[in-house]
């Protein structure tokens, strides 16, 4: 089984070479400490930023440059900053590679609910909604159940839906899955992690096929 | 040159009156007009409507401006951080209408740019789209559904920049930037308040963000605390 770094540490393996990438905020914002170095990547941030690079040194913190987290950050060579209208515009002419986000519950369809639970204060849903309805490849981080113990991954979305089928793969404690027109395909195990296990957690339908190899991270 | 400036936030704020529709700069508590917030709170102006995407924290930014009652309804994207904000909204005395934020980016810039509508595929298959029209376009390749949202029409728009000059232009600073050239283009009048007000002809124009025909009074503001909501830092290796 995988710990938050563990997830984080897997999906940094499908960020690619010269990728503009979206991280959201939670085990998402991990990633980036997993990108290999030799890669060039560039974190886009939906406040305005393109090329974000760590928190800044202790003392170092600008009040005017922060991340869609409302963390402070810094900027790395390369980059730039821009309104918010345009860093939407870049999301949804898919000029970014790849969204990185948290999830409450993913469908077999690849639908996704990640913004409010009714009866609970609503917080809003940001830009998750723009980043969801526009990525060209969305990877969900997020454990298999939830804190009661349920599945989070189902046939139908019990939650309001903050996008419809968007979602591509999920990365859990337990499991790689990709969302395909057939469903949740079971494409590796977490290590010491069997089928069975994967299969017990996943409400919707698992499509198991072959061997299913241990994750290599 | 058309002078635009006024003495201060006091001046700035005149003709703002009970029951508008303001859009208010900033994302979280980076750039945030905070002069005009203080001066809009003196004033005792109430039952605004605000379109910002947050609502501040409970004593800074647009929080200040619910703790004193002012606010009728938030047209924002998030409002996680404020606990008055949450009393408010679940006692029925605040109305919330929750914007997803590329949504709330662009319906300013729509309004900037004299266009009446925007198609966007954000909220889709969601509840933000009941009583929405849905159209069908292909883009990239690929055929989606759309929502129709509207342009906001806001009376006045309330922004901060870094760098301002007398006939209006302004210059933003890092990611402080964010909503407020696409408000500062959408007010009918556009308040801009900066860190610094030099004479017109001062600043170079290749590097302005906001022409001055967007501005209508500009001023220095004052006594900036520019108050940091997550103060995240890395240890430095000796």
């Amino acid at each position: 089984m995988l710990d938050k770094n563990g997830i984080a540490k897997r999906i940094a393996k499908e960020v690619k070479d010269g990728m503009f990438v979206n991280l959201g905020i939670g085990i998402p914002t991990l990633v980036a400490n997993y990108i290999p170095e030799h890669l060039s990547v560039e974190l886009q941030s939906e406040n305005g930023i393109l090329g974000m690079g760590p928190f800044p040194y202790e003392g170092e913190e600008d009040a005017d440059l922060i991340n869609a987290g409302k963390q402070t950050v810094t900027l790395l060579p390369g980059s730039s900053i821009f309104d918010s209208a345009m860093s939407f515009g870049m999301i949804r002419a898919q000029k970014v590679d790849l969204t990185i986000l948290g999830a409450m519950e993913v469908s077999e369809q690849g639908d996704i609910a990640n913004w409010k639970i009714p009866g609970k204060m609503v917080k809003g849903m940001g830009g998750a909604m723009d980043l969801v309805a526009s990525a060209k490849n969305i990877i969900v981080a997020m454990q298999h159940v939830n804190k009661a113990g349920e599945s989070k991954l189902l046939p139908k979305c019990d939650l309001p839906l903050t996008g419809i089928k968007c979602v591509k793969k999920i990365v859990t404690e337990l499991a790689v899955i990709d969302i395909t027109s057939r469903g949740f395909e079971l494409r590796e195990r977490a290590p010491g992690v069997s089928v069975e296990q994967i299969k017990n957690a996943t409400a919707g339908k698992l499509i198991v096929e072959g061997e299913i190899p241990e994750m290599a991270i | 040159m058309i002078n635009r400036v006024v003495k201060n936030a006091e001046e700035a704020i005149k003709g703002i009156s009970d029951g508008m529709t303001l859009m208010v700069g900033g994302f979280g508590l980076c750039g945030i007009p905070e002069n005009s917030i203080t001066a809009l709170i003196k004033s005792g102006v109430k039952n605004l409507t605000c379109i910002s995407n947050n609502a501040g924290v409970d004593d800074f930014g647009l929080g200040l401006l619910l703790q004193t009652k002012q606010i009728k309804k938030m047209i924002s994207s998030y409002v996680g951080e404020n606990a008055e904000f949450e009393r408010q909204m679940l006692s029925g005395e605040l109305e919330v209408e929750l914007v997803p934020q590329g949504t709330l980016a662009t319906r300013c810039l729509a309004a900037g740019y004299g266009m009446p509508v925007i198609y966007t595929p954000a909220g889709v298959g969601t509840e933000v789209a009941i009583g929405k029209e849905t159209r069908k376009f292909t883009y990239n390749g690929q055929e989606k559904e759309y929502l129709m949202e509207q342009a906001f029409d806001a009376q006045f728009a309330i922004v901060k920049a870094w760098k301002g000059d007398t006939a209006g232009n302004l210059i933003y600073r890092s990611t402080a930037r964010n909503f407020n050239p696409m408000m500062a283009m959408a007010g009918k009048i556009t308040i801009a308040e900066v860190e610094e007000l030099v004479p017109a002809g001062e600043l170079d124009p290749d590097q302005i963000h906001t022409p001055g025909i967007y501005v209508h009074r500009i001023f220095q503001g004052a006594n900036y605390e520019k108050r940091i909501e997550q103060r995240t830092v890395r240890k430095r290796i000796s």
